[in-house]
């Protein structure tokens, strides 16, 4: 056991745990951060998804003391009282069935349109693919990730013309 | 280290208002030993936290489903809380329960809320099953907040001294007709008091009070689409699932396998585990085993850990996967039923024009929940609560009560979203192997399944073999089918049976016979003068203690049989030179006889209605084969189940260098009488649709004569994003064939698109190549392997 500090959603962590221990397990039990869950623990799903770096990233495989940069997760996404264009969009489009997977599903998709904001379909299913959902809500995923696409961008135009005027 | 103990806050809030209104009520049945109840609720809040106390010390008798207050509480700020005895697949009932009683109420639908499933604070309507919640058990919820709505009615005549029929209605308001001054709030005649009023009927399906529902014409909420009021929750976060539970002085176990089935256990090295930090104790009866600890990743690498002798069966549990076919077309088959025969099908044959045989396979596939199986069990105060996602609260109840010998009044079972579970899941394992655990050692378990356990060892649906031969007539006349189903669902397994449950098993019960498992017969309408209707059960080798467990899963035999039986319609059709379209609408319409849910005018209607959305043009099928590298079709498939009626169109492309299938499009039509909400039917319909093209594409369980080899998403796959059709359309009919009688009842929607998607994507593929597909999935390599063959 030893000390390990963490950052997440812009709080200071340390928590007195074996080293090695996948991150998961330390956010869910540790810091009562439930929005990553288990899904596989083989980094096979993404329903454990964090984002690390602007990386989406499978906290189920990631060593807690691996990791040196601020953790986001899903609670942490929503900034001053108000939900993530991408959540926004998830709720618009009635996204989920059982929703169980939606974590990975989210955070991944955050993490695509920062690198992406204008992503092709292809580039939508391409930057997806490995994150899994058993309800098939893909479709939905899909449509939704292009809306707060432009929802993004929108707003970026609109600070841009702030900042000009 | 921080620690925190919570119950999930809503379920927190809920549960503890719920049984103090209950309690001082007297609406609880209380069949026994009462005095011993204590009032106290086992959470309290403190500061700006929670603390933590025991749970309440019981015991939880049953809800009287006699009585109003049972059903429906109005508090003194006009809102409602709908209490109804149903749980969620993530289909979001919840949301069309709220819609149907707050439409019958009268009171708006965003003033309500809606508590599920949880077994002492809601009456038992059975939790999921059946694709029922809408289409049976909606009816009770729909009369009872009607009866509430007349009782307020009476309440609000007597204060103002004035006939009921000359009282308006309306968003939880009661005004006196013509004098607008005269108004009294639902909250205001009731809140937060009882309403004291029996119900009758003699099963909870029945329950009625004295009101009549409104008719379909009078519904304002039904039939729009509010949001699903548990999507933001899981959204942003905030929601707590099942798996999120935590209790004070929980501890987490895992469980340890045998690495084949019927596998004896020998001996357990302790001693290779007991320096692991946290252990607390090996838990071990018969064949079951799981490790204790402190912590969940100290629990998985003790469960990885743990040193364990087993010896291996003498023969074999299963044949291999890849022999899995041959081997049930030669065992003896354990059931039988009676064939059902129409006509003469033997004389049709004798005379036909032309014959056609073909055989079908569909593999075992699994639920593979995407969270492996789970539940907390609390066995403080000589009572055992279990926080779960099963879809069955009350039967895990009951069951676990049996199974622990416990007094069914000192288990309760709370249910709690889960990962999709859509049938007879390890949920119910899961729930068992907590509770026992649990009692075993007196501190709170969170058990929780591993992936390669969850897709090893969760119940499966049965594999099948079809044989399938058709006549025609030298006009092309379909004039004589026979199927001939076997279905590997020997010892078929009920849901949270005490003596069929996993563990149960390994710790060595058995129910006297196992059970005897179905193989379904398809379901259509159409009018064929000769059939015949062949269904037979074949067993494995190993019938208990096995990972080949047979399960429901979403219809638990409507994908396979329609598989067979549409696929097979389309052959026929491909042999008679008609279009598949075509085909069918003179098999529906060659006879005019309905039945009471007029299932043959809808089919006709729910065909055509796919047909057109698609833009159907009639040719057989194949099409000429184009020259390119992919090659394209269309492929049609009907079914019903139950009452509801679906029609689905695939547009695939295959790949003919790489054997890779992508359904570019996919039509469905879909008739479930009066629809709730039509955005959820649509999304539910997308949902149940692509989990089947998933299994058709994809899903296949694979064993060697050991074990079970498929143990994780890459050797049991599952379809990606990257399958996705790129259009899905969905059309929602209203195939009521009388005009004057526009009110059909709501039917369920659940389940019936898990069925025809297998054929309708098998006989797209034909279109596009001339390739016949007679066995699920269709992988690359097996498309590639079978385009090879036939030269494409």
């Amino acid at each position: 056991m030893a000390n390990v500090t963490l950052r997440v959603n812009g709080a200071t962590h340390t928590v007195d745990i074996e080293p090695s221990t996948p991150l998961l397990y330390i956010l869910r039990n540790d810091l009562n951060l439930q929005g990553p869950r288990f899904g596989c623990g083989v980094g096979q799903c993404g329903a454990c998804t964090v984002i690390i770096n602007g990386v989406a990233t499978r906290s189920c495989i990631t060593p807690t003391s691996s990791v040196q940069s601020e953790i986001t997760t899903l609670e942490g996404l929503a900034k001053d009282g108000k939900l993530h264009p991408v959540q926004q969009a998830w709720i618009q489009e009635q996204v989920p069935q059982c929703g169980f997977c939606q974590n990975g599903q989210i955070m991944t998709a955050k993490a695509l349109l920062d690198r992406t904001p204008n992503p092709t379909d292809t580039q939508i299913r391409e930057g997806m693919a490995r994150t899994l959902c058993r309800c098939m809500t893909y479709y939905r995923i899909q449509a939704a990730i292009k809306l707060a696409a432009r929802t993004m961008r929108a707003s970026v135009e609109t600070s841009k013309k702030e900042v000009l005027a | 280290m921080t620690t925190f103990t919570k119950i999930p806050k809503h379920i927190e809030d809920a549960l503890t208002s719920r049984r103090k209104f209950l309690k001082t009520s007297g609406l609880l049945v209380v069949s026994f030993g009462a005095a011993a109840a204590g009032a106290g609720s086992f959470l309290m809040r403190s500061g700006a936290g929670l603390a933590a106390v025991p749970q309440a010390t019981g015991p939880y008798p049953d809800l009287d489903y006699r009585q109003l207050d049972s059903w429906i509480v109005i508090h003194q700020d006009n809102t409602a809380t709908f209490h109804v005895g149903k749980t969620d697949c993530g289909q979001g009932t919840g949301t069309a329960f709220r819609q149907m009683m707050s439409d019958e109420l009268d009171i708006p639908y965003d003033k309500t809320t809606c508590i599920m499933g949880s077994t002492d604070v809601t009456v038992d309507q059975g939790g999921s099953g059946g694709s029922d919640a809408i289409q049976t058990d909606g009816l009770p919820m729909r009369r009872v907040a009607a009866e509430a709505r007349r009782v307020l009615l009476e309440m609000a005549a007597t204060r103002f001294s004035v006939p009921v029929d000359q009282l308006s209605v309306a968003d939880g308001v009661i005004t006196v007709k013509g004098d607008a001054s005269k108004r009294v709030t639902y909250g205001e005649l009731i809140g937060g008091r009882k309403f004291n009023v029996a119900l009758s009927g003699n099963n909870i399906n029945a329950t009625t009070g004295r009101a009549p529902m409104k008719t379909v014409q009078e519904l304002k909420v039904v039939g729009q689409s509010p949001q699903r009021y548990d999507i933001p929750p899981k959204v942003d976060g905030s929601l707590k699932w099942a798996v999120d539970v935590k209790l004070p002085g929980m501890v987490h176990a895992r469980n340890v396998r045998p690495p084949m089935a019927g596998a004896k256990l020998i001996s357990i090295d302790e001693s290779s585990v007991r320096t692991i930090p946290g252990f607390i104790r090996v838990i071990n009866s018969g064949n079951y085993v799981a490790v204790v600890c402190e912590r969940e990743e100290q629990a998985v690498r003790a469960a990885q850990t743990l040193k364990v002798n087993w010896e291996k069966p003498a023969t074999a549990p299963f044949p291999s996967s890849e022999d899995l076919y041959k081997y049930m077309r030669t065992v003896a088959p354990t059931s039988r039923a009676n064939p059902i025969v129409t006509g003469n099908p033997d004389a049709a044959f004798a005379s036909a024009a032309q014959t056609i045989e073909a055989e079908y396979e569909v593999p075992f596939q699994g639920h593979t929940a995407f969270g492996p199986a789970h539940a907390t069990a609390d066995p403080s105060n000589g009572q055992m609560t279990i926080y779960t996602n099963d879809m069955k609260s009350y039967g895990m109840r009951n069951g676990v009560a049996t199974f622990l010998g416990m007094p069914r009044e000192n288990v309760r079972v709370v249910w709690m979203e889960g990962p999709q579970a859509y049938g007879r899941t390890a949920a119910d394992d899961a729930g068992f192997e907590a509770a026992y655990i649990a009692k075993e050692i007196g501190r709170p378990v969170r058990m929780q399944w591993m992936r390669h356990e969850e897709t090893a060892w969760d119940t499966k649906g049965p594999a099948f073999t079809f044989k399938m031969r058709g006549a025609l007539d030298n006009q092309g006349n379909l004039t004589a089918f026979e199927y001939d189903a076997r279905a590997a669902d020997h010892g078929h397994l009920g849901y949270n049976e005490p003596d069929t449950v996993l563990i149960a098993q390994l710790m060595g019960r058995r129910p006297r016979t196992p059970a005897v498992g179905s193989a379904d017969r398809p379901a259509d309408m159409y009018e064929i003068p000769n059939k015949r209707l062949i269904t037979q059960v074949v067993p494995l080798p190993l019938v208990f203690e096995t990972p080949l467990r047979m399960g429901n899963l979403r219809d638990p035999n409507g994908p396979q049989c329609t598989f067979a039986a549409e696929s097979f319609i389309d052959e026929m059709a491909a042999a008679a030179k008609a279009d598949p379209y075509e085909f069918r609408m003179k098999l529906l319409t060659a006879s005019t006889a309905d039945d009471n849910a007029f299932r043959r005018a809808r089919s006709i209607a729910t065909l055509k209605a796919a047909a057109e959305a698609f833009r159907w043009d009639p040719r057989p099928s194949p099409k000429p084969r184009g020259s390119g590298n992919i090659l394209t079709g269309r492929g049609i498939a009907y079914t019903y189940r139950s009452q509801t009626v679906a029609v689905q169109i695939a547009e695939v492309e295959v790949n003919r260098q790489t054997g890779h299938v992508w359904v570019k499009r996919m039509v469905c039509a879909h008739d479930c009488g009066l629809v709730i909400n039509p955005e959820g039917l649509i999304r539910t319909i997308e949902g149940g649709m692509l989990h089947s093209l998933s299994r058709t594409l994809h899903e296949e369980v694979q064993f060697d004569t050991e074990k079970v080899t498929s143990v994780d998403w890459l050797t049991h796959p599952t379809m990606t994003h990257q399958d996705t059709p790129e259009r899905i359309d969905v059309v929602i009919v209203n195939g009521d064939p009388n005009p004057k009688r526009p009110d059909l009842p709501h039917y369920g929607a659940g389940e019936t698109v898990c069925k025809p998607t297998l054929a309708a994507v098998a006989n797209a593929i034909y279109d596009a190549t001339g390739v016949r597909l007679r066995r699920i999935p269709f992988r690359d390599a097996r498309v590639l392997a079978a385009l090879r063959t036939a030269g494409v």
